[in-house]
């Protein structure tokens, strides 16, 4: 009776991995990733994902007539991604910088941020300037780190896989302050920080989210086509006021 | 510090779909694990000394290399070298196939050793072929021997399917990241996503007490 049930239990396991091969049927739809922890450009609300971002790119892909499907990707993933052609466009609200822009191609851009630096509310910090020397929180992988290390020189510079966890961090006292591009301060300072933390400074400015390809892809053209199309018909107009309760600037 | 505990009522549908993608994930790579496991383990137990070899390597690599690095390396770097596309959820699978499999061989190969030389050489003496020695008699056996770490290694893989997060698979530990990035409740979510967990593994638990009970250990 033992050798029966040793057999079946053998059989059994070899039949579930037998029908589990990964068979994969002709994909002709465009991967597309995004940071899905980066709200409001995409976030989880309920049981989906909204944002943004997933808005502009949906009206794009129906603009140029592309098929496609959001894949979620740690946002430190998605340039490694794009480099080795596991997918085939990134929208994480990506800035564009001469940096990236050596082993990825990016879109017009359609979205101009910046970045924010937010402290405790009873800091004593006053001034970006104020922050040399003392320790920031910021999110890895991001043009936040770039900037920081470029314009500032903090004592420590401590990176999280996501933002939130850079904020829990500035709650707990373990940095003076975190950094991050404007709209998600602004809307963590609305919602859970609201009397807890306190922006420091203005925000900088000059940054510009672009979509991201892969070096030389052929969806560059089409999708700014498409881009100017949304912008030049009151489409992304549209969008914009949906997440930010604003006009884009012109 | 406040609380909202509400906000795990509204979370907890898609943690719930996490924690299927988890145990999803875990079960066929587990299933995968065990036979892979299996052979490797009889290999090296009873193999020939260059195919020992060969599997010894093989282990080592697994059991030498973290699985966040074994799955980064399957996600992005294979698609390179072979051109093909991998899917998260396939990568992540065959994350844990192969690491449970490289510490079940080991488990396996103890287990069959570990079995009394008298019960092979009566089988040898009874004239049957040395692969149905192992087959009818050790193996059942052993088998018994290897409930305990086989299940020790069902806990691990299943939490170890958190670490998919850096492939962006869904599973439960992704899922509580993505609802505290929009609604920054960590601690909330964090205990919501630890309980899921200790359900699971909980229930685990016991099936294998149940299945110890039912296979009297030798």
């Amino acid at each position: 009776m033992l050798k029966n049930r040793f057999t079946s239990l053998v059989l059994a396991a070899i039949v579930s991995i037998a029908t589990l091969s990964p068979v994969h049927a002709a994909q002709r739809e465009l991967v597309i990733a995004t940071d899905t922890a980066f709200i409001p450009f995409e976030f989880k609300q309920g049981g989906s994902y909204v944002g943004f971002d997933l808005d502009l790119w949906d009206a794009i892909a129906k603009e140029a007539g592309l098929d496609y499907r959001f894949q979620a990707m740690d946002f430190a993933g998605i340039i490694p991604g794009l480099q080795t052609n596991n997918i085939d466009a990134a929208l994480a609200g990506i800035a564009i910088n001469d940096v990236r822009k050596r082993v990825i191609d990016f879109s017009d851009p359609y979205y101009n941020s910046g970045l924010t630096a937010i402290v405790p509310i009873d800091s004593k910090i006053n001034s970006i300037e104020e922050l040399n020397g003392k320790r920031i929180a910021a999110k890895t992988g991001t043009a936040t780190v770039d900037w920081i290390k470029k314009n500032l020189k903090p004592s420590e510079l401590r990176l999280f896989p996501n933002i939130d966890n850079a904020y829990m961090e500035l709650r707990a006292g373990g940095v003076d302050a975190a950094m991050h591009d404007t709209p998600n301060v602004l809307y963590y300072i609305k919602s859970a920080g609201a009397g807890k933390v306190k922006t420091v400074g203005q925000p900088t400015s000059g940054d510009q989210y672009g979509i991201a390809f892969a070096k030389g892809s052929p969806l560059v053209g089409p999708v700014n086509a498409a881009l100017k199309a949304i912008k030049a018909d009151g489409r992304y107009a549209a969008i914009y006021k949906k997440w930010f309760d604003t006009a884009p600037p012109l | 510090m406040d609380f909202q505990w509400a906000v795990v009522l509204e979370a907890l549908p898609s943690l719930w779909q996490g924690a299927q993608l988890s145990l999803y994930i875990a079960s066929v790579g587990l299933a995968g694990g065990i036979v892979l496991g299996a052979l490797a383990g009889t290999c090296r137990a009873y193999g020939h000394p260059l195919l020992n070899v060969l599997t010894q390597c093989y282990i080592e690599l697994i059991r030498g290399t973290p699985m966040v690095v074994q799955v980064m390396f399957v996600y992005f770097a294979l698609p390179q070298l072979l051109g093909v596309r991998v899917d998260p959820l396939d990568a992540a699978i065959f994350a844990i196939t192969i690491n449970s499999s490289a510490y079940l061989a080991e488990v396996v190969r103890g287990a069959l050793l570990s079995v009394g030389v008298g019960l092979r050489n009566a089988g040898l003496a009874l004239g049957l072929p040395f692969y149905k020695v192992v087959y009818y008699i050790l193996g059942p056996v052993a088998f018994r021997r290897l409930i305990a770490p086989l299940g020790n290694q069902c806990i691990i893989s299943l939490k170890d399917t958190s670490l998919f997060i850096v492939i962006g698979v869904g599973e439960l530990t992704r899922q509580g990241q993505e609802i505290m990035a929009s609604n920054f409740r960590a601690i909330e979510i964090w205990s919501a996503v630890a309980l899921f967990y200790l359900l699971m593994t909980g229930s685990l638990t016991l099936i294998l007490r149940l299945i110890e009970k039912r296979m009297p250990i030798l």
